[in-house]
C-alpha cells in the first residue's frame, strides 16, 4: 500500500465519525435522545453510502485518467453516468419510484444499456478516440432524452422529483441503497485496480503498450466494466454527482510517483473522503433546505476544473 | 533465434515481403517514405497482423504466440516517445519488466548501467531533454532483456552526438547476442553501422544483403530516383547527390 492510500485511509477513519455526528442537530452519544437509532438507522448507512459511491468515483476518474492519457478526463466520458441517469429519470415519469428497488433497477439498466450501446458502437477493437466519441454521443443521446422527459412530465411533482434527483443527493437514504451499490461498486473498484500495471504501460502510448503484452482491446472492456459497475452503482443510489472523479485524482496524484496503478486505490479511498465531507457540509449548512450533494460539489469542481484549465495552459499541469 | 518474414501481404502497404534476420547484428529497414518501414517492423513485431503470410521466430508463428511470451522475446521501441505522466525514471525503465510478471532489480540496473542513465534514476520523465529521453526509452526496451530489439527511426529526433551514442549503445546489444531492427532514414548511418540492410520500394523489399550491397549506387537511384554516389571510407561513407543535367532551353 502506497503513502497516498495510507494518507487518506487514516484521514477518511477520521472523518467518517465525525461525519456521524455532523448535520442539522449535532449528536452528542451520551446526551442525545435516541442516538444510537439516529446514528445507526440514519447517519451512519448515509456515510457507508457516501463513502461506497465517493471510492467508485475516485476509482474511475483515476482509471480513466489514466486510460485516456489526459488529466482533464473524466468517468462520464463513457457515456455511462448519464445513461443511468436517463434510466433512473425513466422510473420517475412513470411513477416506478415508489418502489424503493424500481429506481436503483433502472438506472443500473441505463447504465448496462449505454454500455451495451458503447460496444455495439465501438466494438472490441475500437480505438480510443472511436470509444470516447461513442462515449459522449451517448452521452449527449441520454441527456437529451432525459430533457424530454423533464418537458413531458405528466405533473409538476413529478418533474420537480426529477430534476431534484438529477442533482444528486444522499438525504433519506437507508442501508438498502448500501446493499445495493457496495456489492457492485466494490467488484467494479477491484476491477479498475486489476487494470492498473496495462494502464501503466499504456502511458508509453498504444503502440509500446501492445508490445509489452498489453491487450488493448481487454483493458478497454476491464475500464468499461469497472466504470460501468462503479459509476453505474453510484448514479443509481444517489443520482449525478459529478467532479469527484475528475478532482480525486490531481490531489492523489502529488503524493505518489504519478504511474496510474498508483492511484487507483488512493484515488478510490480520497473519493470516499471527498464525499462523506461534501455530505457532511451540505448537512450542516444553515439553509431552510438541505443543499444537494451534486450542487455542492459541481460548485467546487467546476472552479477546480477551471484552474486546472488554467494550471496547463501554464504548462505547469 | 532467427526472426522472419514470410511471403508477408498487408493491404497495400506490404506486398510478398520474405526476408530472414539473424540475431546478433544490425539490421536496418531504409526506403522513401511509404515505402512499408515501419509496416514491415510492426509486423516483425507481432503488433500488425499480415493479411497473407506471417512472421515466425524461431521457427514459431508470432500470430499464433501469446502476447506476453511474444513481448518477453521482442522489444519494441515506437517512433513517437510519448511518456504521458511524469513518473520517475526508474519506474519507467521498469516497464520493461512487464511481460514477465515481476520487478527484479539486476536486468532494470543493468539497463540503466547500459545507457549510462545512474544520475537520472530519480529525475522525473519529463524533465529530460530529447537525447535523455530517446536513452531512458531504450533502456526500458533493454530492462525486458529481449531476444530482438525492433526499433523505429530511434534516431530521428537526435542531433549527432546522440546518435551516435544510442548506435553505440545498440550494437553493444547486437554484440551480446540480440537482434537489432531500426527503421533509419539516413542511409549514410545505415551503410556505416548496418550490418545488414533491407531495402523498401513501395511495399516490396527492393535490395537485401550487407549494406555495400543493398545501399549500391545504383539501388539507391532506381529506388528514390536520384543519382548519388557514397564518397569517403569505410565507416565514414557520406552520400552525395550527383549534379542533376540541366535540359538547355
Amino acid at each position: 500500500m502506497n503513502r497516498a492510500a495510507l494518507i487518506f485511509g487514516a484521514l477518511l477513519l477520521l472523518a467518517l465519525p465525525l461525519s456521524l455526528l455532523a448535520g442539522r442537530v449535532w449528536i452528542d452519544p451520551a446526551t442525545t435522545p435516541n442516538a444510537a437509532l439516529i446514528l445507526g438507522e440514519l447517519r451512519l448507512p448515509r456515510a457507508v453510502l457516501a463513502a461506497v459511491v465517493g471510492a467508485g468515483l475516485g476509482a474511475s476518474g483515476a482509471a480513466m485518467q489514466g486510460y485516456l492519457r489526459n488529466p482533464l478526463a473524466d468517468p462520464g466520458l463513457f457515456g455511462i453516468a448519464p445513461g443511468a441517469a436517463l434510466g433512473a429519470v425513466t422510473a420517475l415519469f412513470f411513477g416506478y419510484a415508489a418502489s424503493p428497488y424500481l429506481l436503483p433497477l433502472f438506472a443500473l439498466l441505463g447504465a448496462g444499456g449505454a454500455m451495451a450501446l458503447l460496444a455495439a458502437i465501438a466494438g472490441r477493437t475500437g480505438g480510443i478516440a472511436l470509444f470516447t466519441l461513442a462515449g459522449l454521443m451517448i452521452a449527449s443521446l441520454a441527456g437529451a432524452l432525459t430533457a424530454l422527459a423533464i418537458s413531458m412530465a405528466p405533473n409538476a411533482f413529478a418533474m420537480s422529483e426529477i430534476v431534484l434527483w438529477l442533482n444528486g443527493a444522499l438525504t433519506d437514504r437507508s442501508w438498502r441503497e448500501v446493499w445495493i451499490a457496495a456489492p457492485l461498486v466494490l467488484p467494479g473498484i477491484a476491477v479498475l485496480w486489476r487494470a492498473g500495471r496495462a494502464l501503466d504501460a499504456l502511458m508509453l502510448g498504444d503502440a509500446a503498450a501492445r508490445s509489452l503484452g498489453v491487450d488493448t482491446g481487454r483493458l478497454l472492456w476491464l475500464l468499461v466494466v469497472g466504470v460501468g459497475l462503479t459509476v453505474g452503482a453510484g448514479v443509481a443510489v444517489a443520482g449525478i454527482i459529478g467532479f469527484v472523479g475528475l478532482i480525486v485524482p490531481h490531489l492523489v496524484r502529488p503524493l505518489t510517483d504519478r504511474r496510474p496503478s498508483q492511484l487507483i486505490l488512493p484515488s478510490a479511498l480520497a473519493g470516499a473522503l471527498l464525499v462523506v465531507i461534501a455530505d457532511s457540509f451540505v448537512r450542516i449548512l444553515p439553509l431552510v433546505t438541505e443543499l444537494r450533494l451534486g450542487i455542492a460539489l459541481s460548485l467546487i469542481g467546476a472552479p477546480f476544473f477551471l484552474w486546472l484549465l488554467l494550471r496547463m495552459r501554464r504548462g505547469l499541469a | 533465434m532467427i526472426l522472419a518474414a514470410r511471403d508477408v501481404s498487408l493491404h497495400d502497404r506490404l506486398r510478398d515481403v520474405s526476408v530472414a534476420l539473424q540475431p546478433g547484428r544490425i539490421t536496418a529497414i531504409c526506403g522513401p517514405n511509404g515505402a512499408g518501414k515501419s509496416t514491415l517492423l510492426e509486423c516483425l513485431a507481432g503488433l500488425l497482423t499480415p493479411n497473407a503470410g506471417g512472421v515466425e521466430l524461431g521457427g514459431e508463428t508470432l500470430a499464433k504466440m501469446p502476447a506476453r511470451a511474444r513481448a518477453r522475446r521482442i522489444g519494441y521501441l515506437p517512433q513517437q516517445g510519448e511518456i504521458a505522466w511524469d513518473v520517475p525514471v526508474r519506474s519507467l525503465i521498469e516497464l520493461g519488466r512487464l511481460p514477465h510478471g515481476d520487478r527484479r532489480r539486476e536486468p532494470v540496473d543493468a539497463a540503466i548501467r547500459a545507457l549510462d542513465l545512474e544520475a537520472f534514476e530519480a529525475r522525473r520523465a519529463q524533465s529530460l531533454s530529447g537525447g535523455e529521453t530517446a536513452r531512458v526509452l531504450l533502456a526500458r526496451v533493454l530492462a525486458g532483456e529481449p531476444q530482438w530489439i525492433l526499433a523505429d527511426e530511434p534516431l530521428a529526433a537526435l542531433d549527432l552526438a546522440h546518435q551516435l551514442a544510442l548506435i553505440g549503445h545498440l550494437r553493444r546489444a547486437a554484440t551480446a547476442g540480440a537482434g537489432v531492427v531500426i527503421v533509419l532514414h539516413d542511409l549514410a548511418i545505415a551503410r556505416n553501422h548496418a550490418d545488414h540492410v533491407v531495402l523498401m520500394h513501395e511495399g516490396r523489399i527492393a535490395q537485401s544483403g550487407p549494406a555495400p550491397q543493398a545501399l549500391h549506387e545504383d539501388a539507391i537511384e532506381a529506388v528514390f530516383g536520384v543519382g548519388c554516389e557514397w564518397i569517403g571510407e569505410a565507416g565514414r561513407y557520406a552520400l552525395s547527390p550527383r549534379p542533376v543535367a540541366t535540359a538547355r532551353a
